[in-house]
């Protein structure tokens, strides 16, 4: 049976459940509202295009955020793979800051930048910042020295050695990179709305459970795990699985 | 001469401030155009001294010179084929021999080029495939392609067939013993084989090991094709074999000794 069939059964079985759970009343709706409470939640959203608002103003955060994140991930992890005196230094206040969720700097972030969008997004960046400089540097360091030999006997150095030979051989640190940076942007970026103001998914997710619409608190959550998924899947490792093949990793 | 390796010394020294002597006190002079043998058992530094004719390694002391010129760094000069070959998994076949030549020809220059020595290793088929596409003895002929577009005075090899099967190895000997004859290069050979260094060269260099030293400087004048002398082949097999045996016993005895400390 192939994968996404098994999947289809699966999240079928699992909704059915669920539905068949709320119609017994094993539970009751304030607990765990039924699939079409749920359903009815979402299509009100749309309908009335909160969601979409949601959905935008999270994305649009999320990609600044994570652009910016991966510019200054690539440019400080090429620096501490190319420095040892930044990499006993930098590295290591990177190294403890990559061990901290970005969220606890929210407080700090909105002093300085307001409530607003300003400090969402810099707590996003600091999500996906940190992820990437180190799989950038071990990417640099671990190219293989055959590439780096072979390339100096056909008259490569400096420069040139560097953009045409080091960047490309650790592409495949950069691509994994980015995926865990998008990860960990994602999350970042969910946090931030919960505890700030909206429109955005986050917040309507506090929203709704301040307000007891239970059906829309569950709505957004399958929203919020749906794009994580998809893009995760759909698009970074496929790109990732491609990437490794073609740089030879992965038979 | 051509490529003068004068009164070469490498010393490692490891961690604990052990003095290791790799090569001691290389002497050779190659001429233009000569294919020259470099046999010696593992361990012999073989490789070492290969890689610093190309310039990736420098000399504890003594000196290169190549073509009248001291050898210092890389360069383009001196074409380098690995072990494994070292091609760029991220370029086509193409591109991967165009790298070299890029710097110095326009682009449609430099694909005509490759396109040449694509079609010396009879791969024009595959010029638009990745590396990972390819065979192991497929790949080592780009890497040969690579280095000869570049059109080194020498090229150096190190162990360019040692990881492929009999036949692609036996394949691969009529196809460089051509190219050979066709371009008429300066070729540096490093293998452990003593029936590869025969079929191949005009001259093999034997090593010791520990530390590394000319043994044996041989000419071979079989006459080529080689495999139409078996008995001369078989002779200086035999005797080559014998040189070797000393230095064989000197590794295992060696290591029995070490054993025996530990
Ligand atoms: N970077 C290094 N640091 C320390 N010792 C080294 C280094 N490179 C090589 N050696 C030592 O030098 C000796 C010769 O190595 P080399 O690779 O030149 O041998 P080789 O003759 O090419 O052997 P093989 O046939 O196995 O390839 C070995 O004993 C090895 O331990
Ligand atoms: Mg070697």
């Amino acid at each position: 049976m192939k994968p996404a069939v098994k999947r289809l059964i699966f999240f079928t079985a699992l909704i059915l459940f669920w539905g068949l759970g709320s119609h017994f009343e094993f539970w009751h709706e304030t607990i765990l509202p039924s699939p079409f409470s749920v359903w009815d939640a979402l299509v009100a959203g749309f309908a009335d295009l909160t969601l979409v608002y949601d959905l935008v103003a999270s994305f649009r955060r999320l990609f600044i955020g994570l652009a910016v994140s991966l510019l200054i991930g690539t440019a400080l992890g090429i620096l501490l793979a190319r420095s040892k005196t930044a990499d006993e230094t930098i590295g290591s206040m990177v190294l403890a800051l990559q061990s901290v969720p970005s969220i606890i700097w929210l407080p700090l972030a909105m002093m300085w930048f307001g409530l607003g969008e300003g400090a969402i997004i810099f707590v996003v960046i600091l999500g996906g910042t940190f992820v990437m400089t180190l799989n950038v540097r071990t990417g640099i360091k671990n190219v293989n020295p055959l590439y780096i030999k072979a390339a100096r006997t056909m008259g490569s150095n400096g420069i040139d050695l560097f953009w045409k030979v080091i960047i490309p051989a650790s592409i495949p640190y950069l691509v994994t990179g980015a995926r865990l940076a998008w990860a960990f942007a994602w999350r970042a970026l969910m946090a931030g709305e919960l505890l700030s103001a909206g429109p955005g998914l986050g917040y309507t997710l506090r929203y709704a459970s301040d307000f007891g619409n239970m059906a829309l608190v569950i709505g957004v959550m399958i929203i919020i795990g749906v794009v994580g998924a998809v893009v995760d899947q759909l698009i970074f490792q496929r790109i990732e699985k491609n990437v490794l093949k073609r740089w030879g990793l992965e038979s | 001469m051509f490529i003068e390796i004068q009164h070469i010394n490498k010393i490692y020294t490891d961690k604990d401030n052990n003095a290791n002597t790799v090569l001691d006190d290389i002497n050779l002079e190659i001429p233009k155009g000569q294919f020259v043998s470099i046999l010696g058992p593992s361990g012999c530094g073989k490789s070492t001294l290969l890689s610093m004719i190309a310039g990736l390694t420098s000399a504890s002391s003594g000196g290169i010179i190549v073509d009248g010129k001291s050898v210092q760094k890389p360069g383009k000069d001196r074409g380098m084929v690995f072990q494994e070959a070292a091609l760029f998994p991220w370029m086509t076949v193409t591109e991967n021999v165009v790298f070299p030549l890029r710097k110095e020809m326009n682009k449609k220059q430099a694909i005509e080029r490759a396109r040449h020595f694509l079609q010396m290793v009879q791969l024009s088929n595959y010029a638009g495939h990745y590396p990972h596409e390819l065979s192991g003895g497929m790949q080592q002929r780009v890497s040969i392609a690579r280095s000869l577009a570049m059109d080194p005075a020498v090229l150096l090899m190190d162990e360019p067939f040692g990881a492929l099967d009999e036949q692609t190895r036996s394949r691969l000997h009529g196809q460089l013993e051509k190219i050979w004859i066709d371009t008429q290069k300066t070729i540096v050979f490093v293998t452990h084989s003593i029936q590869e260094s025969i079929k191949l060269s005009d001259r093999i260099v034997v090593m010791g090991t520990r530390p590394g030293t000319v043994i044996a400087d041989i000419d071979v004048d079989i006459p080529r094709p080689r495999d139409e002398h078996k008995q001369q082949v078989a002779a200086l097999e035999e005797r080559i074999m014998g040189l070797l045996k000393g230095e064989i016993d000197k590794v295992i005895n060696e290591e029995l000794a070490y054993e025996a400390r530990s």
